[in-house]
């Protein structure tokens, strides 16, 4: 469904990606995972359009999305930290975002806007949001136009227990749809949770890429952290 | 399946597919045109939140007053409209540039935000252009332009409020080029200064000091061709013919008169104008499709 080819991308001398090539299936709910700096978030920023990669290519079923537009509207996106325009209302902005994407969807999910009661803060400018509500705001953006996939950078930091809940009740509920989930967190136990194979990313390079039960069974261990740390010291030893 | 328990469908589905192939249809040779549309959309919230700036309502009382006092001070209107041409082409260069700037910087979150959404990247920007160069001249129009039909209804004062409302639009044109290729904020604004101070001061005196130097020689026509490279000279020099002043400024004068104080040459004038103001945003559209976020 959504492919990558061979992508890479440097920021001056530092290479953020260098030659990721992966194929993530419809139904398939992805961990992205590795070390702070290890190119997670501009690996998603180049899925959507906001990075542009200095070679490869990405392709969402089958067509090409380098220089493409049209395409974000099968894409969901949460980001890591969600910056809004600080003088608008919470209202507005999702008349606003409803009104460049009309005619570009089908049909709106509001069960998050509910669920997080939008309505209760939707007077509220953007500025005095805290940063849990803000996190409440880019979830119900990222599902609101039932997207086909849905990229999620971060997104349970800085949410309330039932609110993160409440989240991972949603991604569930999108990835038995037959959606393609990408997710990136440090809580392992989300993960672990939410997803059915991990990719684990470093200094640019995919280091591995499988079903979660394959990484427990290879590693021995029956928690995705502990495993990861099973890896982790393989490479250190290494 | 998808189950449809709490999505609410936004219209009926089963007319959808028919719906959009005549929508298609009806649209298929105006495709530019339809898109866009989004760019529309999109201007009414940039201008939005540019309106509930107070410092676009500022400069508009700051300007209504500079202008009235000007046309006050003295029972001759055309001495008004020489003083206003003087400040009216060294303020507004530089609020619309430094404004524009300083706003492109600020809605770097607004433009994330709409960069991930289903939209052109060229759309973004020029959304961005028409929402500043619209607040801004409205700005005009009423700072300068309601001052102006009240005291100098003529076609001096009319080309003063036109080549005022010009020089607005290349200003946030260049403004927004030089946004879109610095990253960092104060690093823009510097930029953008430097072109302001560049264009409304620094070319003026090279172009004296060539002329003082090369005295001896014929230069009027490459005075023509310095004067058309700026447009705040430009701007200038085309009211200034409109003022019967012209006679002033000599061999140049005269030459000036014969070439822009005609209809071709205000035409000539207004599509310098025209192309300072697209180009750059084009330049800057370049730049900002393939500028990282």
């Amino acid at each position: 469904m959504l492919e990558s080819t061979n992508l890479s991308k440097s920021f001056g001398k530092m290479k953020a990606l260098d030659g990721i090539s992966v194929r993530m299936n419809a139904g398939q709910a992805i961990s992205l995972v590795g070390p702070n700096g290890s190119g997670k978030t501009t690996f998603i920023k180049c899925l959507l359009g906001l990075v542009i990669p200095d070679g490869g290519d990405v392709t969402l079923n089958g067509k090409h999305i380098l220089g493409h537009w049209d395409y974000r509207q099968h894409i969901g996106y949460m980001p890591q930290i969600g910056r809004y325009p600080d003088n608008m209302r919470v209202g507005q902005l999702f008349d606003m975002v409803r009104e460049i994407r009309r005619g570009t969807f089908s049909r709106v999910d509001e069960d998050l806007m509910r669920a997080f009661e939008v309505e209760k803060f939707a007077h509220k400018t953007m500025r005095t949001l805290s940063g849990g509500t803000r996190q409440k705001v880019s979830a119900c953006l990222a599902f609101l136009f039932d997207p086909d996939v849905l990229i999620l950078d971060e997104p349970t930091a800085g949410l309330d227990p039932l609110a993160s809940e409440i989240l991972k009740e949603k991604v569930l509920a999108e990835k038995t749809k037959g959606k393609l989930v990408l997710v990136t967190s440090h809580i392992l136990s989300d993960l672990e949770e939410l997803t059915t194979d991990v990719m684990y990313i470093i200094e640019g390079k995919i280091q591995f890429y499988q079903p979660i039960e394959d990484l427990k069974a290879r590693t021995g261990e029956d928690k995705l952290n502990r495993a990861l740390a099973h890896i982790m010291k393989q490479n250190a030893a290494a | 399946m998808r189950t449809t328990g709490t999505v609410l469908p936004v219209q009926n589905i089963s007319h959808k597919g028919a719906k959009n192939a005549k929508k298609n249809l009806r649209f298929a040779f105006f495709a530019p045109l339809r898109d866009q549309f989004p760019m529309l959309r999109i201007v009414k919230y940039v201008l939005y939140d540019i309106l509930q700036n107070r410092i676009v309502v500022g400069y508009t009382l700051f300007l209504l007053a500079v202008s009235l006092g000007l046309f006050n001070l003295s029972a001759d209107p055309t001495k008004g409209l020489v003083s206003l041409l003087n400040i009216a082409l060294i303020v507004t260069p530089l609020v619309s540039i430094v404004f524009a700037t300083i706003h492109f910087y600020n809605s770097y979150e607004f433009i994330e935000l709409l960069a991930a959404q289903p939209i052109r990247r060229s759309v973004i920007v020029w959304s961005e252009f028409l929402g500043l160069a619209s607040a801004l001249t409205l700005a005009v129009l009423v700072g300068i332009g309601i001052p102006i039909a009240a005291y100098a209804p003529n076609a001096t004062g009319l080309s003063l409020l036109a080549a005022t409302v010009g020089l607005t639009i290349v200003f946030v044109s260049i403004a927004l080029l030089a946004s879109v290729a610095t990253r960092d904020k104060a690093k823009g604004i510097g930029v953008a200064l430097l072109l302001w101070f560049w264009l409304a001061l620094l070319y003026d005196s090279l172009v004296l000091f060539l002329m003082f130097a090369l005295a001896d020689y014929p230069l009027e026509k490459a005075m023509l061709a310095f004067v058309s490279l700026n447009p705040i000279d430009l701007a200038r020099v085309v009211v200034l013919l409109q003022m019967d002043i012209s006679a002033l400024m000599g061999y140049t004068g005269a030459l000036f008169r014969e070439f822009l104080g005609t209809n071709w040459g205000i035409a000539f004038a207004a599509a310098v104008l025209l192309l300072w103001a697209i180009l750059p945003m084009l330049w800057a559209v370049r730049i900002f499709r393939k500028k990282d976020l």
